[in-house]
């Protein structure tokens, strides 16, 4: 192996308080970031992501483990000793420096000579496209500019890693969108790894090379947006992201049989045996007709028209419910019914058996 | 709005200042008064046993820096005079780095307690200013002198063989002014270390400042305007210290309070006094002009 992992955290545990009342923030997580990728740790409030961050950053010491940066021990360096910058959630900028005075910051602590300080922030400020406001003081700026102020603040010492922290969610809608834009232009710009948390499902998805997704200061699976999707090792990956269906269900041979009595084939049965839960997206059930051999029998409880899609919320024979999504048809009309008996064939490959 | 509403809001506009009617007479007569009174008699004569005799003189102006010979009726620069307003000034500097000094940490302490806990710090550090301060100076008398607190502290832990000769000295002034002073200092410092945004540490450290930076580059600079404050609100009545100097410095090291002092009382030379005080007032006004011109120059330019 050749390619040192940019950021590694090896079985890392960070505890808060003491004996009984400890929390467990971080419960031996372990994980490698490769270089040059754009990492996304992604989970519910609370799981751990930013004290992960902070462990990466240096703004806390692990219980136990260790944190690598590109193969090196960093643990016990302070912040000001590591290569690793951060755009803070709330940006703390400082109100008593200007825009280029912000920029320049880390180059001048450095101690790096006046010109190339000027340099570096006459770079940054037009990869952010801010050089009118560089005279600015911060608090004379919009929410979306002292986004960018925060970015090329953290980009101008050519960190070897970037972490940012939910950088987005203080934006409206649209602006984040623009923004999710640019920091994906900003990564592959400058080559920079981004660690990146977040919360949205949406927004790992969509930026991501590699998504690591936590819950309960555990790092539940990492992979592609893809692999996450298509592939949840999980019950709470497969409903962290996107919609899923969860149905119970048996092993057998082949395949798993559901509460209903049918059989649905299985190339992979995940190792496991006995009860299990069967996981299949939405978008992966096809409605067809119910004598047909090997369809579910289902009942249409209610159709949710979303305009390109329609979701069919149906009842199978046992009273578990599922969701299937449907391609709206060009007229609009399902031709559905509520009360209609239809069958409900998934998608071969689609169906997975998860952990609990 | 009605022609008639409109009028009634023209007539109460026209005569809302007559509302502040009272505090202009007020302010007239406690504070523009005895002011005018003192610039009037600082050009005239002194009488005999004290008070003012009617006559236009600069004697008093004059007398701040110069005095007459006794021999030669000629004008001579007064070292005395010299000596006390060096004094003055020396100790009042000194007092107010050195509540700073102490000041900061202290307020830093204070503002990163929790919430719930800074009142109670906050009220011990106002509780001498409920006590009178010739008994707070009294106080410090008890610390300082020869067979004080001090000297038998130091003396039992055998680090002084015979007790320091503190009291009546600049030291003595000095170490009274800074007890008495220091909460004037720390309550401004606390108020600015309060709205510090604690956050600005973690991202100053993440760019690589060290410690030190942390704090000259970031803390210092944002603070700035509490640490200003608070050297005004110590440097001022420290110049103008007055109990401390008398009670600590005994009659000997003056400062310019107990210079005006002594001229309206054995000096007998009223004018003089005035003239004294005026100045005082004077060099603090032109200070504290230049201090709000280059703070707002400061502010518009970023
Ligand atoms: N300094 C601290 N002292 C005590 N407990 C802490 C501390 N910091 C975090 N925790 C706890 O550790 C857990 C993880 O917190 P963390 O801030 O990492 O969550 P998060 O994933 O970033 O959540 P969010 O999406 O809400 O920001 C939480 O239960 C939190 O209460
Ligand atoms: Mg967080």
């Amino acid at each position: 192996m050749n390619a040192v992992n940019a950021v590694e955290a090896r079985n890392t545990v960070k505890a808060f308080g003491q004996g009984d009342s400890a929390v467990r923030a971080l419960d031996d997580v372990s994980v490698e970031i490769r270089k040059g990728e754009f990492f996304t740790l992604l989970g519910p409030s609370g799981c751990g992501k930013t004290t992960l961050l902070r462990l990466i950053a240096g703004f806390e010491m692990p219980t136990s483990g260790s944190i690598l940066l590109e193969g090196q021990d960093i643990t016990h360096l302070p912040p000001n000793r590591r290569p690793v910058n951060t755009v803070f959630q709330s940006y703390a900028l400082f109100p008593h420096l200007t825009v280029a005075q912000n920029i320049g910051f880390g180059l001048t602590m450095q101690g790096r000579p006046a010109r190339e300080v000027k340099e570096t922030t006459d770079r940054m400020l037009a990869l952010v496209k801010l050089e009118a406001m560089a005279g600015r003081k911060t608090s004379q700026l919009s929410g979306g500019q002292q986004q960018r102020v925060a970015l090329a603040r953290a980009l101008a010492p050519q960190p070897k890693v970037l972490l940012l922290d939910e950088p987005l969610s203080a934006l409206d809608l649209k602006l984040r969108k623009e923004m999710q834009i640019e920091l994906k232009r900003l990564q592959t710009e400058t080559g920079i790894t981004f660690v990146f948390v977040t919360h949205d499902q949406e927004e790992a998805l969509t930026m991501s090379d590699r998504i690591g997704v936590m819950s309960a200061g555990k790092l539940q699976q990492v992979g592609s947006a893809k692999d996450i999707y298509t592939r949840p090792v999980n019950r709470f990956v497969a409903s962290f992201i996107g919609e899923t269906n969860f149905l119970p269900a048996t092993t057998v041979p082949g395949g798993v049989r559901l509460a209903t009595g049918d059989v649905i084939e299985l190339a992979d049965q995940a190792g496991r045996s006995g009860a299990v839960t069967v996981t299949i997206r939405p978008e992966q059930l096809r409605l067809c007709d119910p004598a047909e051999a090997g369809a579910l029998a289902a009942t249409v409880r209610t159709l949710v028209y979303f305009g390109t899609d329609t979701h069919c919320h149906l009842e199978l024979a046992d009273g578990t419910e599922v969701v299937a999504r449907l391609q709206s048809p060009a007229d609009g009309e399902a031709g559905l019914a509520q009360g209609q008996r239809v069958g409900l064939r998934p998608v071969p490959g689609a169906a997975r058996v998860v952990e609990d | 709005m009605s022609a008639a509403e409109e009028a009634q809001t023209a007539r109460s506009a026209r005569n809302g200042w007559l509302l502040s009617a009272p505090a202009l007479v007020v302010l007239t007569v406690a504070a523009a008064g005895p002011l005018l009174i003192v610039v009037v008699y600082s050009f005239l004569l002194p009488g005999k046993y004290g008070n003012v005799e009617w006559g236009f003189s600069l004697d008093g102006w004059r007398g701040i820096l110069w005095s007459k010979d006794i021999f030669t009726d000629e004008y001579v620069l007064a070292d005395a005079h010299l000596t006390i307003f060096w004094r003055s000034v020396k100790l009042s500097v000194l007092t107010t780095i050195t509540t700073f000094l102490v000041g900061f940490p202290t307020a830093w302490f204070i503002a990163t307690r929790p919430a719930s806990q800074r009142a109670l710090w906050l009220f011990l550090i106002t509780i001498p200013f409920w006590t009178n301060l010739l008994i707070r100076t009294y106080a410090m008398n008890e610390v300082l002198r020869s067979e004080g607190l001090m000297n038998t502290v130091l003396m039992k832990l055998g680090l002084i063989g015979s007790p320091l000769q503190v009291m009546y000295t600049d030291i003595a002034v000095f170490i009274g002014m800074t007890y008495v002073y220091l909460p004037l200092m720390v309550l401004p410092l606390f108020a600015a270390i309060d709205r510090f945004d604690m956050r600005l540490l973690e991202a100053a450290y993440d760019l690589y400042a060290s410690r030190m930076q942390v704090l000259r580059r970031v803390i210092l600079p944002i603070v700035k305007p509490g640490i200003i404050a608070g050297s005004i609100l110590v440097f001022v009545p420290s110049l103008g210290a007055y109990v401390t100097p008398r009670v600590l410095g005994g009659g000997k090291q003056m400062m310019i309070g107990n210079f005006i002092e002594l001229q309206f009382g054995q000096g007998r030379n009223w004018p003089l006094g005035s003239a004294l005080s005026m100045a005082l007032l004077v060099v603090v006004m032109v200070a504290l002009l230049i201090y709000v011109k280059y703070a707002n120059r400061e502010q518009g330019h970023g």
